[in-house]
């Protein structure tokens, strides 16, 4: 053979071989599979978490030192990172919403719970602010006695936004945070609670009374929240006929699509910018800090807006390290416009510095270093120009980050993005 | 969202136009919960932001004052509720109570004495109706701790029976309020007491984009056309301006804007004051009542309420149902049953929208069911309580757009004023004055003619 010619068909199959790369786009099939991948590998590391918790919290009530008590607040940190990075789930998906009031309902009245401050101020006509379910083995709510004399996960899931309020949160994450911070008392200024260890010890040692009762609270809402998690860890798993995996895949592409991106869009404006932190910045309130008893709200932002990148770029690393990639809407957008592709990686990469420098600030690490913590509740404070840029700097990126969402509907020939349930007259 | 093979279908039908079905008007589509919440499908996103938190304070409870939440207390000291969405469930309807002994959350009594004279019957038509003396013009039934209060509600009910023309039935609910544990001595013999349930929240900004002389071209308060319909604009106080304005908001159309109705809510469902009205809703002899400790001057800043007067313009109507091959038989002749029986006389189908202070309101083809007018109703439905040039018979045309989604969003939902009415049906059979003659066209239907009339209702 010539020479010219063996090199004609090495060219050519070069050639070949690169327009067949060129030529296999991701399906839109295939982004969503990997998507429910996602979901199933964020709710399995937050239910994986939540055991780690458990084991911690068992920890702490086998010997309740400041040390194991500490320990414990570390376990509940660690657990909100893969579970704040599933919230870009709820929007679209019922079954995610609707557990969600029993996984991270938020604000809640804490008097429901357990004791208060004196000057303790529930939300008024909530006949459950000042309930103390801990000191009380019989509830009589207008007449109607409800029974705790033994405080186990059913009667918690029960009791959770009883009489139709939804500050009476009994359950999930934010109580278990209560019970292990206490209240935060510090209002704008530094510091979060400061729930004394000794609140679980048996004997004399309990301290506020009641550690016996509040011993198996938090136990039960710990297993209740580990509960949950693995009921939506099974709704996304594969090969799991009927579940919620199978229901949304078969529900066509571009409904499917349009549930995706509008979830993206709602965590990133309505919820993020809008609810935790434009709200926050008009009512100056530390009732509007999210993790409120821990001071944790700025990773519970930098996880949430996680979240939705990692939605974008088919990338999710879980707690342990470990990372997941597949076939991703960046992928799907890069075949059909590059520059959009660009732009979006650019946005959502905007927003995660600008949460970045709010971390920092948080803690008082990276260019912050020498200064003092400034935690979210304190740069919301009525004021406090530094705070407010802050924010609004992130407010702005993810303002900005929606809106190429939206371009990114447009490009995938999704005309409006609505939850896009069919009425069913 | 209409696709192809429907929109064809809607060439062919024209009466799809009509239903509203319309790409343009579209909004949201949704049938759960939480249906009646969505943002206006037109609202730049750039908006979208100031609707959460309009949202937000909308859906959060107010607390008493002093309390560090600053932006949010204030509440009371005498109250009905502390949160917008107590009673506007979902941004949908409120309810009667269950039973007896449920808070009557969602429901409000509206007080007034009743204009004797020539010169109390002018006062109340350029003022509006006349308080009752240590009471006001509505009854508080919640107080903080240390103030009295106003008083309690009890709900009692009489049943009637109805006959349809074809031998069918419908039993109907009057409700009765007795008002007990009165916290500032005996109500006066002839007060006039006015039951009033949570409208939905859909559609308002749109409606207050209808032109006034659009109004003015509906209404006929001579009824010089003879077709037995009046419809009057009410004449109602703008605060800050010496002249009456159009009403167009609550049941009686009583209030002209948005703005001005949220901040009457604020201050008489939740005792808070705003730049509208800037004193404590107390009486003077609730002595503990001011004595309090307000929540600032005002109360609601005017932030807050600039965001949820915006945020109340722009809840979206949810979209119609879609035609199918399966239900336009059905939804064809509940149609046509709906024009034969005179219906859109008052509940005008498409309306075009003028100018707005929201550009992306503007000029939109709108079908909301209402002219927004003053029709006489009848006595069995009169609450005998005027309110500016409204009658103790009259009563404002309510929207019926999106009214099908009123159980989804609320399954307790109820209709009408006072909430009697537990489905559209015996809503409809309660109409009578300028209405009468509707109402019993629907009496003399068939079964299925109901049925269809029902679905029709059921997909604006």
């Amino acid at each position: 053979m010539p020479q010219t010619l063996k090199l004609s068909i090495a060219l050519l199959s070069l050639i070949f071989a690169g327009t067949l790369q060129a030529q296999a786009p991701t399906s839109k099939q295939a982004v969503l599979e990997h998507y429910t991948d996602i979901a199933h590998a964020v709710f399995t590391d937050s239910h994986t978490q939540a055991e780690e918790l458990k084991n911690s919290i068992v920890a702490l009530l086998n010997k309740p030192t400041e040390n194991t008590l500490n320990k414990a607040r570390d376990a509940w940190k660690v657990a909100r990172i893969p579970y704040q990075q599933s919230e870009v789930f709820r929007f679209s998906h019922v079954v995610v919403d609707d557990m969600e009031a029993q996984i991270n309902a938020w604000p809640l009245d804490e008097g429901l719970i357990d004791y208060v401050n004196e000057d303790y101020e529930g939300e008024l006509g909530n006949f459950g602010a000042d309930a103390n379910i801990i000191a009380n083995p019989a509830l009589d709510f207008g007449g109607t006695l409800i029974d705790t004399l033994k405080i186990t996960p059913e009667i918690l899931a029960d009791l959770n936004e009883l009489g139709g309020s939804e500050a009476n949160v009994a359950t999930g994450y934010h109580a278990i945070e209560f019970l292990l911070w206490g209240q935060d008392l510090n209002g704008t200024g530094a510091g979060a609670g400061e729930r004394p260890a000794t609140d679980y010890a048996l004997g004399e040692q309990c301290t506020h009374g009641n550690c016996e009762r509040r011993r198996n609270y938090l136990l039960a809402a710990t297993e209740l929240l580990i509960q949950n998690l693995s009921t939506l860890e099974n709704e996304w798993a594969p090969d799991q006929a009927g579940n919620y995996r199978e229901q949304f895949l078969a529900s066509g592409e571009q409904a499917a699509l349009t549930k995706v991106l509008f979830s993206m869009g709602s965590l990133a404006l309505g919820e993020l910018a809008g609810e935790r932190m434009k709200v926050a910045l008009e009512a100056n309130s530390t009732e509007d800090e999210h993790d409120c008893f821990s001071d944790n709200t700025h990773y519970s932002h930098y996880y949430n807006a996680l979240g939705i990148a990692n939605i974008y770029s088919g990338h999710f690393q879980g707690t342990n390290g470990d990372w997941l990639r597949g076939p991703s809407l960046e992928n799907l957008i890069k075949d059909i416009s590059p520059t959009l592709a660009k732009s979006l990686t650019d946005a959502f990469e905007l927003t995660q510095a600008k949460l970045q420098v709010m971390v920092h600030r948080a803690d008082a690490s990276g260019p912050f270093a020498s200064k003092t913590t400034m935690k979210f509740d304190q740069m919301i404070a009525e004021g406090n120009s530094e705070g407010v840029q802050i924010i609004g700097d992130v407010i702005e990126s993810l303002v900005a980050e929606t809106q190429l969402i939206e371009a990114m509907a447009k490009a995938l020939d999704i005309n409006r993005l609505t939850p896009d349930q069919v009425r069913q007259h | 969202m209409l696709n192809g093979k429907v929109r064809k279908l809607c060439a062919a039908l024209i009466w799809c136009a009509a239903l509203g079905l319309n790409n343009s008007v579209v909004a949201s589509e949704n049938n759960n919960r939480n249906a009646y919440s969505q943002p206006d499908g037109q609202l730049p996103l750039s908006q979208k932001l100031d609707f959460h938190v309009g949202n937000s304070f909308f859906r959060n409870p107010w607390i008493s004052a002093p309390a560090t939440t600053d932006a949010r207390d204030g509440l009371g000291p005498l109250y009905n509720t502390n949160a917008c969405q107590n009673c506007h469930i979902r941004d949908g309807r409120g309810h009667l109570p269950k039973s007896a002994t449920d808070n009557s959350v969602s429901l409000i009594l509206r007080l007034s004495l009743p204009a004797k004279n020539t010169a109390e019957k002018v006062r109340q038509s350029q003022h509006g109706p006349q308080a009752v003396p240590a009471y006001g013009k509505q009854l508080q039934d919640f107080a903080l701790p240390g103030v009295a209060a106003e008083g309690r509600i009890t709900l009692s009910w009489s049943a009637l029976t109805v006959n349809f023309d074809d031998g069918d039935t419908i039993e109907l609910r009057r409700p009765s309020f007795e008002i007990s544990d009165l916290g500032y001595g005996p109500l006066p013999r002839d007060v006039e007491v006015s039951a009033r349930i949570a409208p939905p929240m859909i559609g308002l900004g749109l409606l207050a984009a209808i032109d006034e002389n659009t109004l003015r071209t509906w209404s006929d308060p001579e009824d010089r056309d003879g077709d037995g319909i009046s419809g009057r604009i009410n004449q109602v106080k703008l605060i800050g301006h010496e002249t009456l304005s159009t009403g167009r908001f609550g049941w009686k159309a009583g209030q002209p804007s948005l703005a001005q109705q949220n901040a009457a809510a604020f201050h008489g469902d939740m005792g808070l004051s705003s730049r509208l009205f800037l004193k404590q809703a107390c009486e003077p002899i609730q002595e503990q009542c001011l004595a309090m400790t307000t929540g600032g001057t005002p109360e609601v800043s005017d932030n807050i309420l600039d965001a949820i007067t915006f945020y109340t313009h722009n809840l979206a109507v949810p979209s119609p149902t879609r035609i199918t091959l399966k239900n336009k038989g059905t939804l064809k002749q509940g149609r046509t049953l709906f024009l034969e029986a005179g219906c859109q006389q008052c509940h005008k189908t498409s309306v075009f929208t003028g100018t707005s202070s929201m550009p992306w309101l503007e000029k939109r083809l709108i079908h909301p069911y209402t002219d927004l007018l003053l029709h006489d109703m009848g006595a069995a439905l009169a609450d005998g309580r005027a309110e500016f040039s409204a009658t103790g018979q009259e009563w404002r045309t309510a929207p019926l757009w999106g009214i099908g989604l009123s159980k989804a969003v609320e399954p307790q939902a109820t209709f009408l004023h006072d909430g009697r009415a537990r489905t559209l049906l015996e809503a409809i059979v309660w109409h009578g004055g300028e209405a009468q003659s509707a109402r019993d066209k629907v009496l003399s239907m068939s079964r299925a003619e109901r049925q269809s009339l029902i679905s029709f209702l059921n997909s604006l």
